[in-house]
């Protein structure tokens, strides 16, 4: 669906992502792991084309990322940042409809449609009864929730989420991560998801990759990639590794 | 949000009839002597509408610039957008005396001239803070204060009194002109800004959140801009620096009706002309035969209306 070829930004005359080459497929979900200042977030910016790519070339469906519309880019793909404050007194509701704004026209009010879309994603996000509260009021992981129900609405089959999980509590967490992969599973959606929780990442991603310096260190499954040699050259720490008992897949503990 | 749009247009009527009645001769709307005839027709309706069409000018140019640059305390007056296009207009009476169409185009240019300067001066690398904003708005205009100041002592002493009126806004010297060109700016630059208000309201949330929501992010603050120059442009040319109903009116229509643009932006429009209306029909009775200007009497509500809202963000 998305495909990044050899792709390099430049902050200045500093390199921040030094060709970088990856695919990321129907259904399919990726954890981008790596370091502070890795260029985890620079990589995510760069994919729905809010940072210029000074070399390479990122395709959606086929097509030229740089040749599509702000409009088009947005209709596929919805991101979930993170957080930011408003100055203004802006409702839950009104925020998670603002993500319907490549639905409607110039002068647009939304729909009932555009209405109840929102409302169901509220519902999934465990949100129900914030609609009417401002979005100033609410707790950090609250607003986080909000934040991932806006990027629900707005239909996009690509989701792109820098530290979703960052304010979240345990259930909330869960909560994230099954309702991203329901979308993936069952509409043909698909994830790329920046975390420092290299468990999460051994449980529920598909493929991880591996951020270093820049560069794409190696991809592939999660037992693959999580190895002690990887893990403790990019995060300069020494980490145990394990067998999940219920689940089976890899855990990290790390040596302190 | 029927019933606060219409109860705005209800008073707006209340607000004309009672501006037309009102000044330094009482009117009455049933019987018009000649005389009378001749001030309702001649000066008090125009200047009544004048004040209704800059009113909604600057209080929707003051909502639309307070989410582009998500700063609830961004204002024309402020930002020394509207001391900008006073110094393109006094260029254009010191230079060009006689070509008074220039007056108004002189009076855009300097508007949009001021926005940018504003704009780049408050950007940073970290993006743009209140305090960055508010700062550079407060430069620009004692800049730009001191450079009109320069130009006055060019004027001679009839000119001079009538230029400081102008200056601190006046709606005295009212001309029919000045009229139609306030009324087709207002009209173009608020259903601009309008178009533009869905957009706006990502804006209002954060600028990347307008980006990776499909905002051309590019293209709408150069309408916003650009909507707003006109509106200040027009409305500085015919009435001079009326300041803090940018400020003032769109404030207190969102306590009413919430932060969506496109009930704020035509909801200011309404209650700002209302707005200037009464602070003018104040500034002519309140020591009549003679008049201040009603600039005046709007920094009189506006400051403290400013210092509220800085205290609290």
């Amino acid at each position: 669906m998305l495909e990044a070829q050899r792709i390099s930004i430049l902050f200045g005359q500093r390199t921040v992502l030094n060709e970088a080459s990856f695919g990321l497929e129907t259904g399919e979900i990726i954890a981008l792991l790596g370091p502070n200042g890795a260029g985890k977030t620079t990589l995510i910016r760069a994919l729905n084309r809010t940072l210029p790519v000074a070399h390479g070339e990122i395709r959606l469906d086929g097509k030229r990322l740089a040749e599509l519309s702000r409009r088009e880019i947005a209709k596929r793909i919805a991101v979930v940042a993170q957080e930011n404050e408003t100055k203004f007194p802006v409702t839950v509701l009104e925020f998670v409809l603002s993500g319907r704004f490549v639905h409607g026209g110039a002068f647009g009010w939304e729909s009932e449609s555009d209405i109840e879309i929102a409302r169901r994603s509220l519902c999934d996000c465990d949100l129900s009864e914030f609609a009417d509260r401002f979005m100033n009021e609410l707790s950090g992981g609250e607003r986080q929730r909000v934040v991932l129900a806006r990027a629900l609405a707005t239909g996009a089959n690509i989701l792109l989420l820098d530290e979703p999980t960052a304010n979240l509590d345990l259930a909330h967490q869960a909560l994230m991560f099954r309702l991203v992969r329901e979308r993936c599973r069952e509409k043909g959606a698909s994830a790329i998801v920046i975390t420092h929780d290299l468990n999460l990442a051994a449980e529920f991603a598909d493929r991880v990759l591996l951020l270093s310096g820049g560069r794409v260190l190696t991809a592939g499954p999660p037992a693959e990639v999580l190895t002690v040699e990887n893990i403790s050259s990019v995060f300069a720490v020494d980490v145990l590794l394990d067998e999940n008992p219920v689940t089976g897949n890899v855990r990290v503990t790390g040596l302190f | 949000m029927l019933w606060f749009g219409s109860l705005l247009a209800l008073l707006l009527v209340v607000v004309l009839i009672i501006g037309a009645m009102f000044g330094a001769e009482r009117i009455s709307l049933t019987e018009l002597s000649v005389q009378q005839q001749a001030i309702l027709f001649d000066i008090r309706l125009p200047r009544v509408f004048l004040a209704a069409f800059v009113g909604a000018s600057l209080a929707a140019a003051g909502a639309g610039l307070q989410a582009l640059l998500r700063n609830p305390l961004a204002e024309p007056y402020l930002l020394g957008v509207s001391n900008g296009a006073a110094l393109g207009m006094m260029l254009a009476f010191v230079l060009f005396e006689n070509v008074e169409f220039l007056r108004p185009v002189m009076a855009f240019i300097g508007a949009v001239v001021a926005t940018i300067v504003v704009y780049q001066m408050a950007k940073s690398r970290t993006g743009m803070t209140v305090e960055r904003l508010v700062l550079s708005g407060v430069i620009v205009t004692t800049f730009l204060s001191s450079v009109i100041v320069l130009f006055t002592s060019l004027l001679d002493a009839a000119k001079l009194r009538s230029f400081t009126f102008w200056l601190l806004g006046d709606l005295s010297q009212t001309t029919r002109s000045g009229v139609y060109l306030c009324l087709v700016a207002a009209v173009v630059g608020i259903i601009v800004l309008g178009s533009q208000a869905r957009a706006l309201n990502l804006m209002m949330i954060g600028e990347r959140d307008a980006l990776d929501f499909g905002v051309e992010v590019g293209r709408v603050r150069l309408l916003v801009f650009g909507a707003s120059a006109l509106l200040v442009g027009a409305s500085v040319a015919a009435s001079g620096s009326v300041g803090y109903v940018g400020l003032v009116v769109p404030h207190i229509v969102r306590l009413a009706s919430g932060s969506d643009n496109r009930s704020v932006i035509p909801f200011s429009a309404l209650a700002g002309a209302s707005f200037v209306i009464l602070a003018d029909l104040i500034a002519r009775v309140a020591i009549a035969p003679r008049e201040l200007p009603v600039g005046a009497i709007t920094a009189l509500i506006g400051a403290p209306v400013f210092i509220f809202l800085l205290r609290r963000n």
